[in-house]
């Protein structure tokens, strides 16, 4: 630590009527509140414009639950196999070296960075009708599951590589020494590390997996009862000028998403502590 | 060491493998599929009128979006790490929700705020002002994906560089604004160049929210992400994916912009 990094009691400030980056804050408020809340209060509204009856008729048709469901069980899906995938890409970009490594590892933020109608399409041109490689997966659940994999692909990579590079290699060359092999090693002294890490990745990757439409809509077909996400659904029912059984799905879209965000604060607060 | 090599070997293999089925290959594959009929055909399909309009349009919706959102970043920001006025909280905590919103329901949000039978559809009609079908709605649609990507880069960094050299300022006799163009703005500018990459490239390729609000009319309200789409369902294959590669190349480009900026961008790894 150098001389200048060591905490200086700050000189007391001359108290002021209000506080410090008050005005700022409110700024702030009002700019997030006429970009995002509003339009949010919105939907909220709109989903209860016929009262509580109607939102819930709107929510459980039958193509509207079919679609939250899938939905729900697709991105949980990607999440599992992104988080496995995620570890061992984020386990070879930190403990291996080859070349290319360093270009590899700027790509992976690749899905994030490209417009996901492109993700879409590039995914329709390898396992589309005009596949080089003979697999056909358009217009079904597959096809559903792997357009989510590929957005939410960097969630898990980026939120294990930081730990994973700052983890003390002396607890693994001791466990090591003592006998254990790679394989024990890695479970008992390397995983519990990387727990809270992963998790909030693959919470993160189910957030975004939960919503998504761009990759999705060209590749899904659009099939009720199928390969319709609640995403897609909502879409169509706009188009058709149902505003009221969008909202009150949107909502519930909303409300999962939400969730999942409370929930990676509290893990962020969980990770922590533990470190500490 | 024998059995470690063969570890190491196979565990690279399987996540190089799982990263070319799932990423690199179809990437690769759009663009070998794009410039195989050759350089002319492509040219032709980026420079149709519609393709020419949709490219400026793209260009100026974000140009717009971003400069405001970076603005609101470094405000909220300095509002956030360096301001002790309560609320401080529920902001940082409402500042992700863009990023937990499905594109969709945001579409939806503005048509139910400014459309026909919106909050504010009325007021506006009778004003002659349209907001949703027309270019206002996506401007209001991309101002609200791209919300959080500069707050989230600068208050990191502000919390980091602390706020010694602001308060040596001060004492030196130096005023509010002073103090921030001359010491806040040169430490945090890395920070906000690193969120406005962000922001731009999620502006340049916003889909969801703005094919609802957009209204899609050829020549006027059509982005280039809606172009390729069209193109892709009106069976213009090689037309959609010269738009894609056109955006994948913007993408790349982010890409290199984000690595190149991203040892810059907080001071413990200058």
């Amino acid at each position: 630590m150098s001389v200048a990094e060591l905490p200086i009691r700050a000189p007391r400030r001359r108290r002021l009527s209000t506080p410090p980056g008050a005005l700022g804050l409110g700024v702030s408020t009002l700019w997030l509140s006429l970009i995002v809340l509003l339009p949010l209060a919105a939907v909220a509204a709109r989903s209860l414009d016929g009262g509580l009856g109607d939102f819930w008729a709107s929510v459980t048709t039958r193509q509207a639950v079919d679609a939250l469901r899938f939905t729900v069980v697709v991105s949980l899906v990607a999440a599992a196999l992104n988080t496995a995938g995620g570890l061992l890409v984020a386990w070879v970009l930190v403990r291996d070296d080859f070349r290319g490594k360093r270009v590899l590892n700027a790509l992976i933020d690749l899905p994030f960075a490209l417009p996901t109608i492109v993700a879409g399409i590039t995914l329709l041109a390898l396992y589309g009708k005009d596949s080089p490689v003979g697999i056909d997966v358009a217009f079904t659940q597959v096809a559903v599951l792997l357009a989510l994999m590929f957005v939410t692909l960097p969630f898990v990579v980026r939120a294990v590589q930081p730990v994973l590079m700052e983890l003390d290699r002396e607890m693994e060359e001791a466990s090591a020494s003592l006998g254990a092999t790679p394989g024990v090693t890695f479970r008992r002294i390397v995983f519990p590390n990387l727990v809270p890490a992963l998790l909030s990745g693959a919470a993160l990757a189910f957030a975004r997996a939960v919503g998504e439409f761009g990759s999705v809509v060209l590749l899904s077909g659009n099939i009720p009862f199928d390969t319709q996400v609640a995403a897609v659904y909502i879409f169509k029912q706009v188009e058709s000028d149902n505003a009221d059984g969008a909202a009150a799905v949107a909502v519930v879209l909303l409300a999962i998403s939400l969730l999942v965000l409370v929930a990676i604060r509290g893990l962020g607060r969980w990770g922590a502590r533990h470190e500490g | 060491m024998r059995a470690e090599t063969v570890h190491r070997l196979a565990l690279r293999a399987l996540a190089l493998g799982y990263l070319g089925v799932l990423l690199l290959i179809p990437v690769g594959l759009v663009f070998w599929r794009t410039f195989e009929p050759g350089l002319g055909a492509v040219w032709d399909a980026v420079t149709t009128p519609a393709a020419i309009s949709a490219f400026w349009l793209t260009i100026a919706v974000a140009l717009i979006a971003v400069p405001l959102n970076a603005l609101f970043g470094v405000v909220a920001a300095l509002a956030l790490v360096r301001g002790r006025a309560p609320g401080r909280r529920v902001l940082d905590a409402l500042i992700d929700l863009p990023f937990a919103v499905s594109p969709v329901v945001i579409g939806l949000s503005l048509v139910l705020l400014y459309g026909r039978d919106g909050w504010f559809g009325g007021w506006l009609a009778e004003r002659g002002i349209q907001v949703i079908f027309s270019v206002p709605g996506i401007v209001l649609a991309t101002i609200f994906v791209s919300v959080p990507f500069v707050v989230r880069e600068v208050a990191p960094v502000l919390r980091e560089v602390g706020d010694e050299q602001e308060q040596a300022a001060a004492t030196l006799g130096a005023g509010a604004w002073q103090t921030f163009r001359r010491v806040t703005l040169p430490s945090i500018r890395w920070g906000i160049a690193y969120g406005v990459v962000l922001a731009t490239a999620r502006a340049i390729g916003e889909f969801g929210a703005v094919s609802i609000v957009s209204g899609k009319i050829a020549g006027e309200t059509e982005t280039l992400t809606l172009l390729v789409e069209k193109r892709f369902t009106n069976f213009d294959v090689a037309g959609a994916y010269a738009a894609s590669a056109l955006l994948a190349l913007i993408g790349l480009a982010t890409l290199l912009a984000m690595s190149l900026l991203s040892s810059r961008r907080s001071p413990s790894t200058r």
